[in-house]
């Protein structure tokens, strides 16, 4: 299903939860709504079920506004963080639920159902009550329940964050190629970056009530288009002033620029490894820390602390050493406006490696 | 049937008549009270209330019932002590008899109690030999009021017993400290809260007291007559005004302690 | 020590509890079987338990059925404003604060021959105090907080979600309430009806103000049982108490009963 949104707001009491959101989807994608809890995620996504009325703005499914349809004529699923299973109903209850109140035969239920019994992998526990499974069953209940009435679109609200870490992981992937092969349009709402960087085809940052950025995980990794988006995505350290650092200089016609620097961004060793050693600062090794696959350094220039990843295959670094510090890039904001931008001091584009 | 109730119209019908009917109900009537006891102007309110048999039993009626509800606090803790912290033979029988005054018309338990210690009865009949008067005098309305507020106290007592972390006592004990102190600084402050909020809920209730205290009292004005008695003579004698003037003293100083519950409760809750 | 304490609250309850009990029991015996079924067989007798049994009839079903409604508005309600709410959840405790007697003083007050209302209801022929209506309006006032405090607790429990749920599965209201909401709040309904029972059982001041007491007529069983008594016939009174006694000893053990199944599910 085709989803559009358009000056979406919404206002519980006097906190303005939801601002002015506009987006649209792709038929058969699967979105991850990313920001801090209390952003608005749950609120916008609640507003597409049809769970909360918004106080302005259109919501449109398949170029038909749904503001005026009550939930149960939208065609929608919807899975719930807590899962909100029928708990004195069995599995294949809760799963026929929805095809029951649809008025289908006994036949078409129990095929439907037992179909996915099979896809969810739940076979042998359709007996079962919802408290007599592990919380990634019932994440599977709750997901075949919501799919049984085969909906246009399907919504999930945190999914994962009831489940245990090392479930959590089996269940993502499991999910991703669940929702492909069934083909739908989905959208779910997570806190996780690492969560929507691995299941999203796209991922809208939501912050304050704000449609931040919508994009894929690699354009808004690689393009961050505001502040917040930089440092929420991926490791970062905050430059206070970015003119200080060399390659920088004059940045942002003289007007006080803050720099964003990712640990990738930034190239460490001996003076002679770099081809233009003006463009390098000298630095002092402060911290090791061995990352399992590589080290995380800790380097301070001019006062700042940078921290990057140096392969376990280099020379092995010591505290205190002095060493030469390269920054290829940074994410530079100001009060106007924000932009990436090179190291100016650099000849060729080095490869970034990640 | 579905389809029915789906209408704007019916919904909104259902939801107007549900909260009507709570209205009319409850909020109507109370305010009826306030408002007759009025009609006639502050003046008559006012010899309404200067009526020696009013005001006697109204200060009657605090005092017989202070003294209930100060029995009830205490044996109502010990009965809740007892029932949680000590296993005995019974235990099960006693906790669920507790809720018998509850259950039973308060017209029954005036009856009961007029029965054993009325003037035929061999407690009754001792008394009396000893010089005594219990039936129709005020120790009588003291019984029958801590009868309908037994359960109060205890039923508020015994949650707060049963949450109360016995690792919290352990600690007490091994910091040297002795059982009375231990009690004293750990397990009453936990008590305190129910004997309270159990205590004004009984001390409302026995306020309000009619059906047990009707049948054992004497009902002689400015001795053995309370509120609610009262009340009901100045109905039965024609008089709803002279009825409304107290009734309104008493309902006031209930809701002053439902308030205070509340109050309490709220604090409780944030704490 | 502890042999004190567990002593002295058997004496306790069997001072302020058994004893009566017993005595009462042993008092509508006292002219053998016969004296106790006299008792019940009178006329009047007869008449009072039936007119007790139409009050916690009518008092049950319309305060169930009101009780439950009013419970879901107050706690999922999106339509009341939250204050508004606050205050009309305040309200609903009034009555527990409310004497009998004033509770039924007010109803006459409200609806009796005097006032407006009253009168204009008689214009209609119907009479309201000092007949049945009167007792069970007097009645629904002073068991209206029962059900309503049952089941609001155990709808704030289960939360929304369920409900949310089945709408988003394309259940409207009505199959929502029986299929998801109603096996949560089921326990806690029955347990709201015994009290119920229990309480219209046993009303007493409040319907003896409304009422006025005219034997075969108004008369239920415990204004008959104080009329008993204001007239001496003690052993009348025994037996009409006893058999509301074991009515009560019996809700008290369903009451048991149901609070264990309660905490099961």
């Amino acid at each position: 299903m085709h989803v559009e949104v358009r000056g979406l707001n919404k206002h519980f009491g006097d906190f303005h939860a939801v601002k002015d959101v506009n987006f649209s989807i792709t038929k058969g994608h699967l979105i991850g709504l990313l920001g801090p809890s209390g952003g608005g995620k749950t609120s916008i996504l609640r507003m597409l079920a049809g769970l909360e009325t918004p106080d302005a703005g259109e919501i449109i499914f398949h170029g038909r506004a749904v503001n005026n349809l009550p939930p149960q004529e939208r065609g929608i699923g919807f899975v719930f963080q807590n899962y909100a299973l029928f708990k004195h109903m069995t599995v294949f209850e809760n799963i026929a639920f929805g095809l029951k109140v649809k008025k289908a035969s006994k036949t078409a239920i129990r095929d439907r159902v037992m179909e996915l019994v099979e896809l969810t992998g739940l076979k042998g526990f359709e007996k079962r009550y919802p408290h007599q499974l592990s919380g990634g069953q019932r994440q599977r209940v709750a997901f075949a329940r919501a799919l049984a009435p085969e909906p246009q679109l399907l919504l999930l609200d945190e999914p994962f964050a009831a489940i245990d870490a090392k479930i959590r992981q089996e269940l993502r992937s499991w999910l991703k190629e669940l929702i492909e092969r069934v083909g739908i349009t989905s959208i779910f709402v997570t806190h996780d970056q690492d969560e929507a960087i691995e299941v999203a085809d796209e991922i809208m940052i939501i912050n304050q009530g704000r449609l931040e950025q919508k994009g894929t995980p690699w354009d808004i990794y690689k393009e961050p288009k505001t502040p917040f988006v930089a440092t929420f995505i991926g490791e970062s350290t905050l430059i206070e002033n970015a003119a200080e650092l060399k390659g920088f200089t004059g940045i942002g016609g003289g007007k006080p620029t803050k720099a964003l620097i990712r640990p990738e961004y930034i190239e460490i060793g001996s003076l002679h490894e770099f081809k233009m050693a003006s463009a390098t600062e000298q630095g002092i090794v402060k911290h090791l820390h061995f990352r399992g696959s590589e080290w995380l350094v800790e380097v301070e220039v001019k006062g700042h602390k940078l921290v990057t990843y140096r392969s376990l295959e280099k020379d092995t670094l010591q505290p205190g050493q002095d060493i030469s510090v390269l920054v290829h890039r940074a994410y530079l904001f100001n009060d106007d406006h924000s932009w990436i931008q090179e190291n100016g001091l650099k000849e060729d584009p080095m490869p970034v490696f990640i | 049937m579905n389809s029915l109730l789906r209408h704007k119209g019916w919904t909104w019908g259902f939801r107007t008549t549900i909260l009507l009917y709570f209205v009319v109900l409850i909020v109507l009537p109370i305010l009826g009270v306030y408002y007759n006891s009025f009609s006639l102007g502050f003046g008559t309110f006012a010899e309404s209330l200067s009526d020696p048999i009013a005001w006697k039993s109204v200060f009657l009626t605090l005092k017989l019932a202070i003294i209930a509800t100060l029995f009830n606090v205490a044996a109502g803790t010990m009965i809740a002590w007892v029932l949680i912290r000590y296993k005995f033979p019974g235990k099960a029988l006693l906790n669920s008899l507790v809720d018998l005054p509850f259950a039973l018309p308060t017209a029954v338990g005036g009856l009961m109690i007029l029965l054993l210690l009325g003037p035929g009865s061999l407690i009754g009949g001792m008394a009396e030999a000893l010089g005594f008067e219990i039936v129709f005098h005020q120790p009588a309305i003291v019984i029958a009021m801590i009868f309908v507020t037994f359960p109060f106290v205890i039923r508020a007592v015994q949650p707060l017993l049963e949450e109360l972390d016995p690792s919290e006592e352990e600690a007490a004990y091994t910091m040297g400290a002795k059982g009375s102190r231990v009690f004293w600084r750990v397990i009453f402050p936990s008590m305190a809260p129910g004997m309270i909020g159990g205590g004004m809920l009984a001390f409302s209730r026995a306020l309000a007291e009619f059906g047990a205290v009707v049948l054992v009292a004497g009902n002689i004005p400015g001795r053995t007559l309370v509120s609610s008695v009262f009340i009901f003579g100045e109905v039965e004698s024609d008089n709803p005004v002279g009825a409304a003037a107290v009734s309104i003293i008493l309902l006031t100083l209930s809701f002053l302690i439902l308030w205070l519950i509340n109050m309490l409760q709220m604090r409780g809750r944030r704490s | 020590m502890r042999n004190l304490w567990i002593g002295l609250t058997y004496l306790i309850f069997f001072l302020l509890i058994a004893a009566p009990l017993g005595k009462m029991t042993m008092s509508a015996f006292s002219q053998g079987f016969g004296g106790f079924w006299d008792a019940l067989a009178r006329p009047e007798a007869l008449h009072a338990l039936m007119m007790t049994g139409f009050v916690v009839i009518v008092v049950t079903v319309f305060n169930t059925l009101f009780g439950i409604m009013l419970a879901l508005y107050l706690v999922r309600a999106n339509w009341i404003h939250p204050r508004l709410k606050g205050l009309l959840n305040s309200i609903v405790d009034l009555p527990y604060a409310v004497s009998p007697v004033i509770g039924g003083l007010m109803i006459v007050l409200l609806l009796g021959p005097d006032s407006a209302l009253g009168a204009l209801f008689e214009n209609m022929g119907i009479k309201i105090v000092y007949a049945f209506p009167g007792m069970a309006i007097a009645t629904l006032f002073v068991t209206f907080p029962l059900m309503v405090r049952e089941v609001m607790p155990v709808l704030q429990e289960i939360g929304s979600q369920q409900e949310e749920a089945a709408s988003t599965l394309g259940a409207y209201g009505w199959t929502t309430f029986w299929k998801v909401t109603w096996p949560s709040i089921r326990w806690a309904v029955i347990y709201g009806v015994i009290l119920t029972v229990a309480r219209s059982l046993g009303e007493f001041g409040a319907v003896l103000v409304v009422s006025g007491n005219i034997m075969n007529k108004t008369q239920t069983a415990t204004t008959l049982v104080y009329q008993d008594v204001e007239n001496f016939n003690v052993t009348a009174a025994g037996g009409v108490a006893l058999v509301l006694a074991a009515f009560s000893v019996g809700l008290l053990l369903l009451m048991e009963w149901t609070k264990r199944r309660k905490e099961v599910h």
